[in-house]
């Protein structure tokens, strides 16, 4: 899995008048058939599902699972409180995130600058992302034990080798002219990396952390399901242990909740980082 | 041997160059051969000839971004190792940094050799007004016209005080008006800094109005100089109204009877390739 995820295009556009009008009218309308779907999916599993005792057991029942969620917020959960299991694996992500990031973004940089560690390390790199990593879990847990050591090792590897490869293949990516007419300006080759092939890169390095925190989160979880003491990843677990699909099932929400988070903060900080591009026109925002 | 300033070293001295350069394939592909070309100290040169036939690559060579296969490359008279210190280079592609803002952009030579922020930020608003584009100090190059992008790049050069100035086709890009607008200015700026120019247009109108000496190169592969031609037009000049005078056009006449043999050339051997 050699991914390296494109650029997105940042989808500004100034509108006015009519066509300001018209665009209100359509996210409207956009936002109605959302609730409607949502609306009827849910609706069919709790009319489908509700209905039989056996059923809800199996596979939860929105309900079931608005109840839960009340009640982990008011009394607690298995594990303990509700908010330490989020803090938990909120932390185990953010630290291996960052770490992978950096390292992802130090090596992705040095090897696509220099040509030399490029073709020592390539085969290495290769092979390892050609494994999967997932399964360090394991080995991490036996290693690390079951604290935050061995969670944060496991995001770290899952999280490197996305913002490895576009950080390698933004730096390989820079225009030649850029840093031609630096070296000519009277930059070192030190001072074209930090100011010319960073900043280049970072439109290709800022697109991958948004698959990197997805990434990092479910190192986090998965850590944690094969072998931790607190986390999101063990409410999981427990719930599984004792049938409880609707705790599942909001666990996965709480999930959902943090991923939607961490992607607006990423996109802030895409949009401020890369405030220099001009507004481009986009096609469907996904 | 006495140092009088006569016997001082040409700004720029190409002795018997040829550059080859290695197709993916592995053949060896011959892109200058046999140039000698000398540009005195402060002297604008306008280079001519058909696309293809190594102008850039000489520029390059004497930039110290690639190093000649044969013969020698100096630069007042030290022979070229390593990027060519005191060298400006404007390149025919925009190639100021699109995250930087105008001051910024100006400021980055002397900040790349360690002069404080403060100096370098006072010392690029007098560029920026020199080049005119006071007031647009805080907006980026996407917020600027072609000819204003150019601007940053003159002036991002200029700071620097450059001893030779090498320009690759810098203004093709602009509109006509544009063009001759930015010719005049660079004009002026060069009478300021009197920097040794080496100016590569494929426009001769343009080559003439501007140097002091045009040269013109044959076809390539294996180009190389075919011809110099001193330009004796009193300045300081109009670029748009010198075109007029009768020396103009008699020296057009004769550079354009030599250019055009060789632009045949380049055309026959392009189609003779894609037939
Ligand atoms: N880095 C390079 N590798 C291979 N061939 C090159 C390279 N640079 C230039 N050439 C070749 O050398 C010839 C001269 O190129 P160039 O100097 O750019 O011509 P001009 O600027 O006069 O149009 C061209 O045929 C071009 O394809
Ligand atoms: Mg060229």
């Amino acid at each position: 899995m050699t991914s390296t995820t494109v650029p997105a295009t940042s989808g500004e556009v100034r509108r006015s008048g009519a066509f300001h009008l018209h665009a209100v009218r359509r996210r409207l309308l956009v936002h109605g058939v959302q609730a409607a779907v949502l609306v009827a999916v849910l609706g069919f599993w709790q009319l489908y599902v509700g209905a039989d005792s056996r059923k809800i057991i199996l596979y939860g029942v929105p309900s079931g699972i608005v109840a839960r969620l009340k009640e982990w917020v008011t009394v607690g959960t298995a594990v303990g409180s509700l908010g330490d299991q989020i803090k938990v694996t909120i932390e185990e992500a953010i630290l291996g995130f960052l770490i992978g990031t950096v390292l992802g973004i130090v090596f992705g940089l040095a090897l696509g600058r220099v040509r030399f560690l490029a073709d020592v390390f390539g085969p290495f790199i290769k092979v390892l992302n050609s494994i999967p990593r997932i399964v360090l879990g394991s080995v991490f847990v036996l290693a690390f034990g079951l604290g935050l050591e061995s969670k944060v090792m496991l995001v770290i590897v899952l999280v490197f080798f996305g913002v490895f490869f576009n950080a390698f293949q933004g730096a390989r990516e820079v225009d030649r002219n850029l840093i031609a007419n630096a070296r000519i300006l009277g930059a070192s080759r030190w001072q074209v990396t930090r100011q010319v092939v960073l900043p280049s890169a970072f439109t290709w390095i800022v697109a991958s952390l948004h698959v990197a925190f997805g990434f990092a989160l479910i190192g986090a979880i998965v850590g944690e399901f094969i072998g931790g003491l607190q986390g999101l990843g063990v409410l999981i677990k427990t719930a599984q242990g004792t049938f409880d699909a609707n705790g599942v099932w909001a666990a996965m929400v709480i999930m959902g909740a943090v991923a939607l988070a961490a992607e607006w903060l990423i996109t802030r900080l895409e949009k401020r980082l890369l405030r220099w591009r001009p507004p481009q026109l986009s096609g469907p925002d996904l | 041997m006495t140092t009088q300033p006569a016997q001082a070293p040409p700004a720029i001295e190409l002795r018997g160059v040829r550059k080859d350069f290695r197709s993916p394939g592995g053949e060896i592909y011959t892109a200058l051969r046999d140039v000698d070309l000398t540009v005195r100290v402060g002297e604008f040169c306008a280079v001519v000839g058909p696309t293809g036939c190594g102008k850039s690559t000489t520029l390059t060579l004497v930039a110290g971004m690639e190093r000649p296969t044969e013969g020698s490359v100096r630069v007042a008279g030290q022979e070229v190792s390593g990027i060519t210190s005191g060298a400006g280079f404007m390149f025919q592609t925009d190639a100021i940094l699109p995250w930087k803002n105008v001051l910024d952009n100006v400021a980055a030579g002397p900040r790349y050799r360690g002069v404080a922020k403060r100096t370098a930020h006072s010392n690029a608003r007098d560029w920026i007004r020199r080049v005119g584009l006071a007031g647009f100090e805080d907006r980026y190059p996407h917020q600027l016209s072609g000819g204003m992008r150019k601007r940053v790049a003159l002036a991002q050069n200029l700071i620097n005080e450059p001893r030779i100035l090498l320009m690759d086709e810098p203004f093709s890009a602009l509109d006509v008006q544009t063009r001759a607008l930015m010719s005049n200015e660079l004009l002026g700026l060069w009478d300021q800094t009197h920097p040794a120019v080496v100016f590569v247009t494929h426009d001769l109108e343009e080559a003439i109005a501007l140097a002091d000496k045009v040269v013109v190169m044959t076809a390539g592969p294996g180009g190389t100089v075919k011809a110099e031609f001193p330009i004796g037009l009193p300045r300081p000049r109009v670029v748009q109204e010198i075109r007029f005078e009768p020396e103009f056009v008699d020296l057009y006449h004769r550079i354009w009877e030599t250019l055009r043999a060789e632009v045949d050339i380049a055309y026959s051997r392009t189609r003779a390739r894609a037939a």
